[in-house]
């Protein structure tokens, strides 16, 4: 490439540089030194460890987003193939039914949940004719959950029954002429098939499960996950350095998960040509 | 070494969903070792005869598949102990080529040690050894194939149900791979059933040929049956290159636009004349039962090629291994030899 090319490509690289720095380094930056800038200085970014309700919180929101993801990733393959492999009446309005929630903001997400499990939900209602107690569940990490499930579900179902479209049939049926019943098609052809959608897919969902406000907002009243925790420290406490080092965190964990996750994929591709 | 099965259709027919027949009320014989070719074109219904024999399609109500006189209809196909080899190799690609061929050992749970051995003389009797640990996109096609058949063949199936094997290949490697897959069959005498839209293949594999059309059976026979003597228009032009001429029978020949033709029958009816190229051979005008002009001519090596016009309705093809150079616009005669054959004119092809 000659001097006068690159020239001409650094030119053309310009906008997206401008716009990159603009959104994400400058940003960035102010973050990290707003987060030491604090009493406690650089300390910030250790307090998650030493202080119990950062560590709680944090561990809470790492086991719900990894248990979303993996009842996501368990019902979307269910219904996944299901929808991808069976033709019926109705499949198409049923396919956009499912899909419908990628519409709705966190805060519909977690009403929609209060009207389910909530005090004067429809759970609560029946349960109480049946049992005689009302169960309440919408406002503990239970309701959480579902509500994450949820709208995690329609993000992972389309990827799946996209990539379940592109399994080649002849491997199940050669893998069943060679005597293989069908849960062992499932373990051996169907899930490593679908692998390279499941990691991808399930990386999305945790990293979105991660940084999930809305719902939480509308929920958490006896719960923290990370980004409540970080809403609290900013607004009621004031604590702005606290707030964006929980922040970076948060980013990190996830980062540092969907790197992993596209590594394994990586080497997946690679193993399965 | 593998012991083999009898297979038996019974009034097999099958209708999808749709409404469409794939295929009508078959009804047909495989003995124990044979070697049957289902041949025809896409959609004839031979694919769809494999699957039901295979399991993988159940015919419509009525009809059965026995396999040694046992009913096996309604037996999965995981049990019906079957081994499949598909056009597109499918073997598992989370597997490397010695865990793919000892797939249907380890489902079965045979114990680690008889499996390390079947295993081993499978990759042998299929001459890759050498590829036991490489990973399956590390394979060329025609490795492939051989690692599939290694597969099949390793759970010691009742039939064998191979489907279009060799379509996927370059010219060269499906060659030496269906010599390949005729010693294994003659090797194993197992009883081996055959897919394929390729003639030649049907030709060199098949002990009997299933000729399919539209889900129907157009005939049965051993190659030099469904060659020589074809016993439909279908069957005589899906086989090889056929010239047709139209003719009348009276006294012995066959009268045509380009002349007459000697011919060994009775009767007078309006006949169409069918003959293979070899079957033709070229003189001087004067001389031939038929006259025409030469159109082209292509040089092959061992023989020639002639494409003759105006000795028949369409242009006829002529095999010679005369040497000399046959030049458009030459006038030349053709006699047919005795091997013709002749349809009523107007029968339904």
């Amino acid at each position: 490439m000659n001097n006068r090319e690159l020239h001409h490509l650094s030119i053309l690289v310009l906008p997206s540089l401008t716009v990159f720095a603009a959104f994400f380094l400058l940003p960035m930056a102010r973050l990290v030194t707003v987060a030491g800038s604090g009493d406690m200085g650089a300390y910030a970014y250790v307090a998650f460890l030493t202080t119990p309700r950062y560590l709680e919180s944090l561990i809470a929101t790492v086991v719900l987003s990894a248990s979303v993801t993996v009842a996501t990733l368990a019902i979307s393959v269910v219904s996944g193939l299901f929808l991808e492999r069976n033709r019926f009446a109705g499949r198409k309005i049923l396919i956009a039914l499912i899909t419908f929630p990628l519409a709705f903001p966190g805060v519909v997400v977690g009403f929609m949940v209060i009207m389910l499990a909530g005090r004067q939900g429809l759970i609560g209602d029946i349960t109480k004719v049946l049992a005689g107690d009302k169960l309440v569940f919408a406002y503990s990490m239970a309701g959480l959950f579902m509500g994450y499930v949820y709208f995690s579900i329609p993000r992972v179902v389309l990827t799946i029954m996209a990539a379940a479209e592109k399994l080649n049939p002849a491997l199940e049926e050669a893998a069943r002429s060679l005597g293989a019943s069908p849960w062992l098609v499932v373990k051996d052809v169907i899930l490593p098939g679908l692998k390279p959608a499941l990691i991808a897919s399930g990386a999305i969902c945790f990293a979105t499960a991660m940084g999930a406000f809305g719902t939480a907002f509308t929920l958490a009243t006896d719960i923290d996950v990370l980004p409540m925790t970080i809403y609290t420290e900013f607004t009621l406490n004031a604590n702005i350095a606290m707030a964006a080092a929980l922040s970076i965190v948060l980013g990190l964990i996830t980062w540092v998960a969907l790197n992993a996750a596209r590594s394994l994929a990586g080497s997946t591709v690679a193993a399965a040509g | 070494m593998i012991s083999g099965t009898s297979v038996s259709l019974v009034e097999c027919a099958k209708t999808f969903p749709d409404g469409t027949r794939a295929l009508s009320p078959l009804s047909f014989e495989i003995e124990d070792g044979e070697t049957v070719v289902f041949l025809g074109p896409s959609g004839c219904g031979k694919t769809t005869t494999l699957r039901i024999i295979a399991g993988l399609e159940s015919p419509d109500p009525g009809g059965r598949v026995l396999f040694d006189g046992e009913d096996v209809t309604q037996v999965p196909i995981e049990l019906r102990n079957v081994g499949m080899v598909f056009q597109s190799y499918a073997l598992f690609p989370n597997m490397n080529v010695e865990q793919n061929v000892a797939y249907g050992l380890k489902v079965r749970k045979l114990p680690g040690a008889e499996s390390a051995r079947r295993v081993r003389e499978m990759l042998e009797m299929m001459d890759i050894v050498a590829l036991k640990d490489r990973e399956i996109d590390q394979l060329s096609g025609g490795q492939r194939q051989r690692v599939a058949l290694a597969r099949a063949i390793a759970v010691r199936p009742r039939v064998l149900l191979l489907d279009e094997p060799l379509t996927a290949l370059d010219a060269l490697l499906r060659e030496r791979l269906r010599v390949d897959i005729d010693a294994l069959l003659r090797r194993l005498g197992i009883t081996a059933i055959y897919v394929t839209h390729d003639q030649a293949e049907a030709m060199a594999l098949g002990d009997r040929i299933v000729v399919m059309s539209h889900g129907d059976v157009a005939q049965v026979g051993t190659p030099r049956q469904i060659y020589f003597q074809p016993s439909n228009r279908f069957v005589a032009d899906f086989i090889g290159t056929m010239n047709r001429v139209r003719g009348f029978v009276s006294n012995g020949v066959v009268r045509t636009d380009a002349g007459t033709i000697p011919w060994n029958g009775q009767g007078e009816e309006e006949v169409e004349v069918l003959f293979r190229p070899e079957n033709l051979t070229i003189t001087e005008p004067e001389r031939g039962h038929l006259t025409g002009v030469v159109e082209t001519a292509f040089f092959l090596g061992d023989r020639t090629r002639v494409i003759v016009r105006g000795a028949g309705d369409t242009v006829l093809v002529v095999e010679t291994s005369d040497r000399h150079e046959f030049r458009e616009g030459e006038k030349v005669g053709l006699i047919v030899g005795p091997d013709m054959l002749t349809f009523p004119d107007g029968e339904a092809p």
